[in-house]
């Protein structure tokens, strides 16, 4: 209940924020942000609980952004049905991959995951009609009803994604299927044995990463008014998705909350003051980091200050 | 383009040289990862490293194959402490450490990356030396040299390896430890030491993979991405840790990719390496010439 509260409290403060007379940048800023907590929550269901390390976020994040591009551009279809559109098509691949995990484990997961991203930025570099390597330069519309700006309206989406996106990793943390990934990511034989129903598990986990993942790539094109696929594909998703969750903690799904609260916070600021590449930095060195000095996260370190302070 | 047998030759030629030189740049993770299991995706960024090395020492004159020879202690050194690193935070933990050493090495790779793109930018860069430019002529087939040097060092270090770890007593330790670690203990040597010094070894391997890497075309920061695709294409098709495997594998991608390139243009070059690995993923992980 305490957790209802707080996301209707989220949404409410949100929704005051974006009607508030507050500077547009804020919100453009913002987006990334929020963006970043459903990409490290919904990677962190399937690496998180499942154990299955996911390269590919940036082959569902591009397939969503392109997929949105094309239900806009082909049927003019507005923002939600585009994000619809392409949490369909992402959580099919993500369906795929599960399939894949049948017999790819550990690393051999990892580098097929990353695979899809190159082979489907090469499908969408030799495809005229979404702009080919070139890109496409989009039109937005002007304003977003009911907000002012359309800027302003895209935050707000996105602040509903990023509340969903953790209702629905808490759900699963908590019901049958969490206790069922768990269990195959310790040992996926003894898991087998006990009758965790293994595979269908991993199909709903990697559907479910997908189509969120999927999903928080759709506003792109409208985000930028611009889409090309180098930057769409752009293994720094990969690499951001990992080490949000990794520095929050894997465990719990406030983990990846914390982790991405925090670093694409001082990313945006590292970005603006420094420069993009020490970005892409910061990212590598803290990642580096925490694998190493504090593999549970800051919810790990949490933990363990609350256990030892008793 | 139109099909004939005369571009089909030349695409086969072709591969086989490109084949080679993936041998080449393969070769170190065919013993970090192939043999030693540990999950080297820094493997592509540490190559890259070598290439910047190279073109480093080349603006004080120093031929690229030479640069890379210079290069080889400093990397031999950088991975036994790249492994030690990876050992004492998680091959001791044991398994529960899979995620984290995974996410390690990504980590690893991206600071490379970064660290390349802010000292260099992201510029291409080229090394010089007197046989790259020109090209060897055979009737029609214009052969660059530079392949042809890529070729034949590739084609050195494949074979002086493939001798080294089947006949030499720390070389089968080597392949020893890969099979049966605590055999090896039995036996009374140290396996972590050894693992140590094969990555060590496999790490200065690289270096000079990395000459050939920038004497075979220009190269730029984020290239590693590229490699990783074609590094575990190679390694995975020829079975975990086996060198002659490792050659033919390289081959094979060569091949296609050279055909590829031929009759359905550059564009579509990129997606070979990885398709073909997850063909042999989801047909055959053993590999061709799998344990």
């Amino acid at each position: 209940m305490r957790f209802w509260i707080a996301c209707l409290a989220v949404v409410l403060a949100a929704t005051g924020l974006v009607m508030s007379g507050v500077n547009e940048y804020l919100f453009f800023a913002g987006f990334v942000v929020l963006q970043a907590v459903v990409l490290a929550t919904a990677w962190n269901i399937l690496g998180g609980y499942a154990g299955y390390v996911n390269f590919g976020v940036p082959a569902f994040v591009g397939a969503g952004a392109y997929s949105a591009l094309v239900v806009h551009m082909s049927l003019e279809a507005p923002l939600i049905v585009q994000i619809l559109a392409a949490a369909l098509i992402s959580g099919t691949l993500g369906f795929l991959v599960g399939v894949i995990s049948v017999r790819l484990r550990g690393i051999f997961f990892s580098i097929a995951t990353v695979a899809l991203v190159f082979i489907l930025e090469t499908v969408v570099i030799n495809w005229r009609y979404v702009g080919g390597a070139t890109g496409l330069q989009l039109t937005r519309p002007g304003e977003g009803w009911p907000f002012d700006s359309y800027t302003r309206m895209l935050f707000w989406v996105m602040v509903i994604m990023a509340v969903a996106a953790i209702a629905i990793a808490r759900y699963i943390q908590d019901s049958h299927i969490g206790r069922g990934l768990r269990a195959l990511r310790d040992s996926e034989e003894a898991a087998e044995c006990t009758g965790v129903p293994t595979l269908r598990l991993k199909l709903i986990a990697c559907a479910v990463s997908g189509a969120l993942l999927g999903a928080a790539g759709a506003p792109m094109p409208m985000y930028l008014s611009y889409i090309e696929p180098y930057s769409s594909f752009n293994l720094v998703y990969a690499v951001s998705a990992l080490a949000m969750p990794i520095i929050g903690g894997m465990s719990h799904w406030v983990g990846p909350l914390i982790g991405a609260l925090l670093l694409a916070s001082i990313q945006q600021l590292v970005t603006v003051t420094i420069s993009s590449e020490l970005n892409v930095l910061v990212v590598g060195v803290l990642l580096v980091f925490f694998v190493i000095a504090a593999p549970d996260g800051i919810v790990g370190l949490y933990r363990k200050w609350k256990a030892s302070s008793k | 383009m139109a099909f004939s047998f005369d571009l089909l030759l030349e695409a086969i030629i072709f591969g086989l040289l490109l084949g080679c030189f993936y041998a080449a740049v393969s070769i170190g993770l065919s013993i970090a990862f192939g043999l030693l299991d540990v999950p080297h995706v820094a493997h592509p960024a540490v190559l890259i490293l070598g290439s910047y090395g190279v073109y480093l020492l080349g603006q004080y004159g120093v031929d690229p194959i030479l640069a890379g020879l210079m290069l080889t202690p400093f990397f031999f050194l950088f991975g036994a402490a790249l492994y030690r690193m990876y050992y004492e935070t998680f091959e001791k933990r044991g398994n529960s450490a899979a995620v984290s050493g995974l996410a390690f090495f990504f980590g690893i790779a991206f600071i490379i990356e970064v660290l390349l793109v802010v000292a260099f930018g992201v510029d291409q860069r080229s090394a010089e030396a007197a046989y790259i430019g020109g090209s060897l002529k055979i009737d029609d087939l214009r052969i660059p040299y530079r392949l042809l040097v890529a070729f034949g060092v590739a084609l050195f270090l494949t074979i002086t390896l493939t001798v080294y770890l089947s006949k030499t007593f720390t070389g089968r330790a080597i392949k020893a430890v890969g099979q049966d670690e605590a055999a090896l203990r039995l036996m009374g040597a140290d396996p972590v030491r050894i693992k140590q010094f094969a990555f060590g070894l496999a790490t200065a391997v690289n270096a000079l993979a990395g000459a050939m890497l920038i004497i075979v075309a220009p190269v730029e920061p984020t290239m590693d991405r590229i490699y990783i695709g074609r590094t575990f294409c190679v390694v995975v098709l020829a079975g975990l840790g086996s060198m002659s495997g490792t050659l033919a594998a390289a081959l094979i991608l060569g091949v296609t990719e050279s055909i590829v390139l031929m009759f359905f243009g550059a564009s579509w070059a990129p997606a070979v390496a990885f398709g073909l690995l997850l063909v042999v993923l989801a047909v055959r992980p053993k590999g061709l010439f799998g344990r």
